[in-house]
């Protein structure tokens, strides 16, 4: 698989510090909206198709808790930690 | 002013031959074309062009009723000068290469859809549907091998294995008229396709849309205008494109909830058109219609006897401009292919080809058309709140421009899975890989210059590159011989700019006054292109030998023998591409 789920963060710390402090004073529709901003920006400058396509199944995948992991998944264990 | 007005424009009927007492039917005709709208009437030129009589028959006696299908495309234009009627067509129209696009009342980008120069035709001509179909038909009427019914309803259709006989309903009552091949060009409510007990499946959309053509003089230029949201119309996306008489297209999203007959009333419409022109703007409205669309096509465009062409076959939304623009590609790749069936030079199983490479097409058309209505008409809230984001994002960074779809504007589909293609073996790089449709350039011929296009066309041509002089002997002795085969092949060579034109018999030698030829087919000397009736690669290599242009002149025709197809990567019959 492609995508990169091993860490990779340089700041993981920082980062999600950052990434909730976006949000700050934003009503659900704008938080909403700047999210799909984000994914949209990082899915360019991610640019691989085949890539994005994991995310976007790995995305899914935990939202269906019913669904059967895919071989791929499975493979990858710290997905579920 | 000195303009036929088309839409009121009437065409007599006039009983023919078959209703004559005592008539003696000559057996099937060689083809009969139903629907004399802008496919019908292309089919017939085509086929006519080709030395096959067609009769057209058409259950009025009027063409188009309102502008209708407006945005005529840069292929569908060099189709249109290959019939004979392109200059008329591209001298009334309105020409535009560029689009633009708002977010409530500010522009978020603007694309051209033909940023290079070197190409006889605009990216687009926005043209009334009554224009084209009376430029078609004047060119029809002067090709005495079509003879055109109107007032003459296909009301039944029998089909047998060698031809099918339709049921003609007329003032006079009916007669049967027998042909060889039917051609459903009836239009979206196709008679023929119910007759024969098929129907056309996909997607109907569940929102409504509002034409409104206005004439009026604004200071808009001639571009293609798409707010998503507007202030004047909120919530909602408009588009507007500018048409020949001052007329101006404005299509209003009404949403699943508008009263289609409502409204389509003075008093709904006016204040729309008012809210985005101003107040006090003066204008007329001339036509208005509220639409519904789908996104369909039957499972197979061919039925024994009967081919299904342009709407009969296939839908669309509008965004995009792949309706009308599409169907006169069905035109241009059943033409050819009835007429060498017709003439024996092909197999019946050629047709098979048109069904298989034309529902690939549609499929294409169908996916970009129903993407496009998907961003426009968003599904679901997050599809919105993903469809806003992208266009926020557009303003200021051009990746985001690469997903706002307002339509992907047609282009001609590559037929790169159609079986009548001969596999690259030579390296190429560049988009001309069998199964495009090949591309323009100027170049320069004795007589001055020109556009190579227009001398592409209407029989299978071996488009070389380099100068006569640089074939070997056995070669030219082989080339010579197939430029007087069953299946004519014609010789086109394009030379370097500094050489001067060589004569080679029955060839057309002409020289890349610009370069762009060669560019434009990533050519070197001896690059050589085989290109079908229908100006589609379907082989190139790169030196010119005789045997293989031979090999795949009868792929491309279905007369290859198995020997000569086994060297081929791909089998001969290659199931439907859909």
């Amino acid at each position: 698989m492609p995508l990169n789920t091993a860490p990779n963060l340089a700041r993981a710390d920082d980062f999600y510090e950052a990434l909730i402090e976006m949000h700050r004073d934003l009503d659900d529709a704008q938080s909403q909206a700047a999210n799909a901003r984000l994914i949209l920006l990082l899915a360019n400058h991610i640019g691989d198709h085949d890539v994005l396509l994991d995310a976007l199944h790995l995305a899914r995948e935990a939202a269906d808790p019913q669904a059967i992991p895919s071989a791929e998944s499975r493979s990858h264990p710290q997905n579920r930690a | 002013m000195t303009d036929i007005d088309y839409q009121r424009q009437t065409y007599a009927y006039s009983p023919c031959d078959e209703q004559q007492a005592g008539h003696v039917a000559e057996g099937p005709r060689p083809v009969v074309i139903v629907g004399a709208g802008p496919v019908g009437l292309a089919t017939a030129i085509d086929l006519a062009r080709h030395g096959v009589p067609v009769v057209l028959i058409d259950d009025d006696c009027s063409l188009s009723t309102g502008s209708r299908a407006i945005c005529f495309a840069k292929r569908t234009l060099e189709i249109f000068d290959r019939l004979g009627c392109g200059d008329r067509m591209v001298e009334k129209g309105v020409r535009w290469n560029v689009g633009k696009v708002f977010l409530r009342d500010q522009k978020v980008y603007e694309f051209d859809l033909l940023p290079e120069s070197g190409h006889q035709r605009p990216a687009f001509i926005n043209l009334q549907q009554y224009y084209v179909e009376g430029y078609l038909l004047e060119r029809a009427l002067t090709m005495p091998n079509i003879d055109i019914r109107w007032k003459s309803r296909a009301v039944g259709i029998a089909q047998h294995d060698d031809h099918a006989v339709l049921t003609i309903e007329t003032p006079d009552g009916c007669y049967t008229l027998g042909a060889r091949y039917v051609v459903a060009a009836d239009g979206s409510r196709s008679a023929l396709r119910k007759m024969i007990g098929q129907e056309s499946h996909g997607h109907t959309f569940r929102d409504r849309f509002l034409i409104a053509d206005v004439k009026m003089d604004a200071p808009f230029p001639p571009e293609r205008w798409f707010w998503f949201d507007p202030q004047f119309h909120p919530n909602q996306s408009v588009l507007l494109h500018r048409q020949p008489d001052n007329v101006w297209r404005i299509d209003f999203q009404l949403g699943w909830d508008a009263d289609p007959v409502a409204e389509k009333a003075p008093e709904r419409v006016i204040p729309r058109v008012q809210a985005l022109l101003g107040a006090d703007a003066k204008f007329e409205i001339e036509w208005v219609s509220v639409y519904t669309f789908s996104c369909v096509r039957m499972d197979s465009f061919r039925h024994g006897r009967v081919l299904f062409t342009g709407d009969a076959a296939h839908g669309v939304s509008p965004f995009g401009a792949r309706g009308a623009n599409s169907g006169v590609q069905d035109a241009e790749n059943l033409a050819w292919k009835l007429a060498y069936v017709l003439q024996g030079r092909a197999p019946d199983r050629l047709l098979d080809s048109y069904a298989s490479e034309r529902e690939y097409a549609a499929d294409e058309n169908i996916r970009h058309s129903t993407r496009s209505t998907d961003f426009i008409t968003p599904k679901s809230a997050m599809s919105r709140v993903f469809r806003d984001a992208a266009l926020t994002l557009a303003r200021d960074h051009a990746f985001a421009r690469q997903l706002v779809n307002s339509g992907r504007l047609s282009v001609p589909a590559v037929l790169r899975e159609s079986s009548l293609n001969t596999a690259d073996v030579d390296e190429f790089t560049g988009g001309l890989m069998p199964g495009a449709v090949c591309v323009d350039a100027p170049v320069a011929e004795a007589a001055g210059t020109s556009w190579l296009l227009p001398h592409l066309g209407d029989a299978f041509v071996a488009l070389i590159f380099g100068a006569p002089a640089g074939l070997d002997a056995a070669n030219a002795g082989a080339l010579r011989q197939l430029q007087h085969g069953e299946v004519p092949l014609r010789v086109v060579f394009v030379t370097d700019a500094g050489m001067s034109a060589q004569a080679w018999p029955g060839a057309t030698v002409l020289r890349d006054a610009q370069g762009l030829a060669a560019r434009r087919y990533d050519a070197n000397a001896g690059t050589c292109y085989l290109v079908r009736p229908d100006q589609h690669v379907c082989a190139r290599w790169r030196q010119v030998d005789a045997t293989r242009i031979a090999e795949a002149m009868a792929r491309a025709t279905c007369t290859a023998t198995s020997s000569s197809t086994t060297s081929q990567s791909a089998p001969v019959n290659t199931p439907a591409m859909a």
